[in-house]
């Protein structure tokens, strides 16, 4: 943990910063001496303080030092989880939802070990019932895309 | 009188009725599937509220929330694993007493001191809520200005366990809340151009992603897989809870005082007030030495804090708008989506509808006993279904949910960098409640101080000069100066 917090530290001094640097261009409330800029500069330097007692206390050993020993980890499926939404971000305007989204369920139940046949099934079936609720009886206008012609 | 009966009208209609027995059924189902908690089955149920009445919306988190506090007990007595994270404190002790052939008593007590602790929770809220609205009505921006301060600084340096980690989380809330037009001067901060960013960070999507999206991903980074610890037919669960409540009176009053009253403190909530209990309760025993052995006095109190934080948490929410614990911060979105804008002149101009929350609230409290009595039943059945199968519904349910706010990707894209942010935010030991307060009560921070300070005509001082607003000034730069104190004691020694 004690590494990890100085990355962290000197992470949040950069962000700490760069929120100072653009909030001196905020503008004033007329007739005021402060506006806009007044609660990103205390965030900022707030940040920037918070960052360097982090830092200090990371070399030190501080009370949180100790970390618990994590379980074994997978890597894999989390990053699969980013990319099913990252797909569902990119490709439903243009090919719309009922496309997309089985291709991300199924991805997704493929990832955490289901075998192809239920994987489908659950896919289709959890994307209609999806549709049903949200197009159908909520009126979300979920996209179309290429699907368009049979709208 | 008028309002009363109207409420009463307002609740018992087929419809409203339907939602609330529909979401006490999504509330123990969600609760009882470990993984799945409370708060993410708020966050999941908003995309629905939205297109409904206020009374149904607040009924179905009410109802939802409450049934899921307690069937989080279930899979704690039967896996050993907390269906959420407010049944962790006396898990041993549950299944423990599974263990030992009394699966019985650790559900039936789960269940009963629940609904005894969620009644007291409520009489609270009924109770103190109009009358700090009373109070609250003579509220200026001074008060408010310092009551969201208090608000932070409990969020900051009660509920979590690394205070300086809480306040770095805090300063990632108020920074997500200086996004958009939405300050004084009405210029846009960090929108670069966007017309999306212009209107802030999105509330909603945020809370999907930090609640529901980042409980995906620990669950994809998991490679635990739960036993379970009987295999039987259940006996009658309210065998011998008429001698528990008559064995242990103290601990059931005990637990559910504090409990509404950890609810009641911003940024704490039900998992909080459950292990403070548990602890309280050991300290008080008259048979400390049989905790962690498989014995039910901690479950009582502890199981009856974390209901009745349910209800403490929302007398901040509806009297001043300052959530009392995560789920109330959600439904705050939920109340401004549905022109309820929590406060005191709420009790004013829609006393029907308040009334009809505190209608509902009594409502699911009394249902848990028959839904939760039908859950524990059917909970071999529910355990058994694969959380693998369900992550993968959720996360889309997630993104349509998201996408649903604003009928806007933007939504689903900030609910992905929150679900992110989230997941890192827990890993690395940065509490998520000080960000979520940060976030929601920003706004509310700047608009209060700029109109005390042009009132004050720029003098600090005139912060403390009103009587409230000096009491709550002391208090809160007090709880920042003690530890300080301490601190430069110990060094000095």
């Amino acid at each position: 943990m004690q590494r990890v917090d100085r990355w962290i530290s000197l992470l949040l001094a950069v962000l700490g910063l760069v929120v100072l640097w653009s909030a001196r261009s905020f503008p004033n409330v007329p007739g005021q001496k402060v506006g806009a800029g007044f609660l990103p500069m205390l965030v900022g330097a707030g940040l920037v303080v918070c960052a360097a007692l982090l830092f200090r206390r990371s070399l030190r050993g501080g009370p949180r030092a100790q970390a618990a020993e994590r379980p074994r980890e997978q890597q894999l499926p989390p990053l699969m989880v980013l990319v099913a939404v990252a797909l569902y971000v990119l490709l439903s305007h243009r090919l719309g939802f009922l496309l997309v989204a089985p291709v991300c369920l199924v991805l997704l139940f493929r990832t955490f070990g289901q075998r192809w046949g239920p994987a489908f099934i659950w896919a289709v079936s959890g994307t209609l019932v999806v549709h049903l609720a949200f197009y159908k009886l909520l009126r979300v206008p979920l996209p179309w895309g290429v699907l368009k012609p049979f709208y | 009188m008028d309002a009363l009966t109207t409420a009463f009208g307002l609740v018992f209609q087929p419809y409203v009725l339907a939602v609330i027995a529909a979401s006490a059924v999504y509330g123990l189902f969600v609760g009882a599937i470990p993984g799945l908690t409370a708060t993410m089955a708020t966050a999941l149920l908003v995309p629905v509220t939205f297109f409904m009445p206020p009374v149904p919306a607040v009924a179905a988190i009410v109802t939802a929330t409450a049934m899921a506090i307690f069937s989080g007990d279930i899979p704690s007595a039967l896996l050993r694993m907390p269906g959420t994270p407010a049944s962790a404190a006396y898990t041993d002790e549950a299944y423990l007493l599974t263990r030992s052939g009394r699966a019985e008593l650790a559900l039936g007590s789960g269940l009963v001191f629940s609904v005894l602790g969620g009644i007291f929770g409520v009489l609270v809220l009924i109770v103190a809520a109009p009358a700090l609205a009373e109070i609250a009505l003579k509220f200026s921006s001074f008060e408010y200005f310092w009551l969201v301060m208090l608000g932070f600084t409990c969020a900051v340096f009660i509920a979590g366990t690394d205070p300086l980690k809480g306040i770095i989380a805090l300063l990632l809330g108020l920074l997500i809340a200086c996004v958009g037009l939405e300050n004084p001067a009405g210029a846009p901060r960090w929108t670069f151009g966007n017309s999306e960013l212009m209107g802030g960070i999105p509330l909603i999507p945020l809370m999907i992603g930090m609640f529901a999206v980042s409980e995906v991903l620990r669950f994809a980074c998991s490679t635990e897989r739960p036993e379970m610890a009987v295999d039987r037919p259940f006996g009658n669960v309210f065998k011998g809870m008429w001698g528990l409540i008559k064995k242990y009176p103290l601990a059931l009053l005990r637990g559910s005082a504090l409990g509404t009253a950890v609810g009641a403190l911003p940024g704490a909530g039900a998992d909080i007030a459950a292990w403070m209990s548990y602890a309280v309760s050991k300290k008080f025993s008259k048979e400390p030495e049989k905790f962690g052995t498989g014995h039910v006095e901690g479950i009582v109190e502890s199981g009856a804090a974390n209901n009745s934080a349910l209800g403490g948490a929302w007398i901040p929410a509806l009297v001043f708008g300052i959530p009392g614990d995560s789920i109330t911060a959600i439904a705050i979105g939920v109340l401004y989506l549905k022109d309820m804008n929590p406060g005191p002149m709420l009790f004013v101009n829609n006393p029907q509808n308040i009334y009809a929350v505190f209608i509902v609230f009594v409502l699911a409290q009394l249902l848990m006993l028959p839904f939760g009595w039908a859950a524990i039943k059917a909970a071999k059945r529910i355990l058994r279904i694969p959380a693998a199968l369900l992550m993968p519904l959720i996360l889309l349910f997630c993104v349509v949910g998201s996408f649903a706010i604003n009928n806007s990707l933007f939504g689903v894209i900030v609910m992905g960098v929150a679900g992110v942010l989230a997941f890192y935010m827990e890993r690395w030991g940065f509490p998520v409640a000080p960000t979520i307060l940060g976030v929601v009560l920003g706004t509310m921070l700047e608009e209060h101080f700029f109109s005390s300070l042009v009132k004050a005509d720029g003098q600090l001082l005139a912060f403390f000069e009103r009587p409230i607003a000096g009491v709550l000034g002391v208090m809160t730069l007090l709880i920042w100066l003690v530890p300080l104190w301490r601190l430069i004691r110990s060094r000095s020694a």
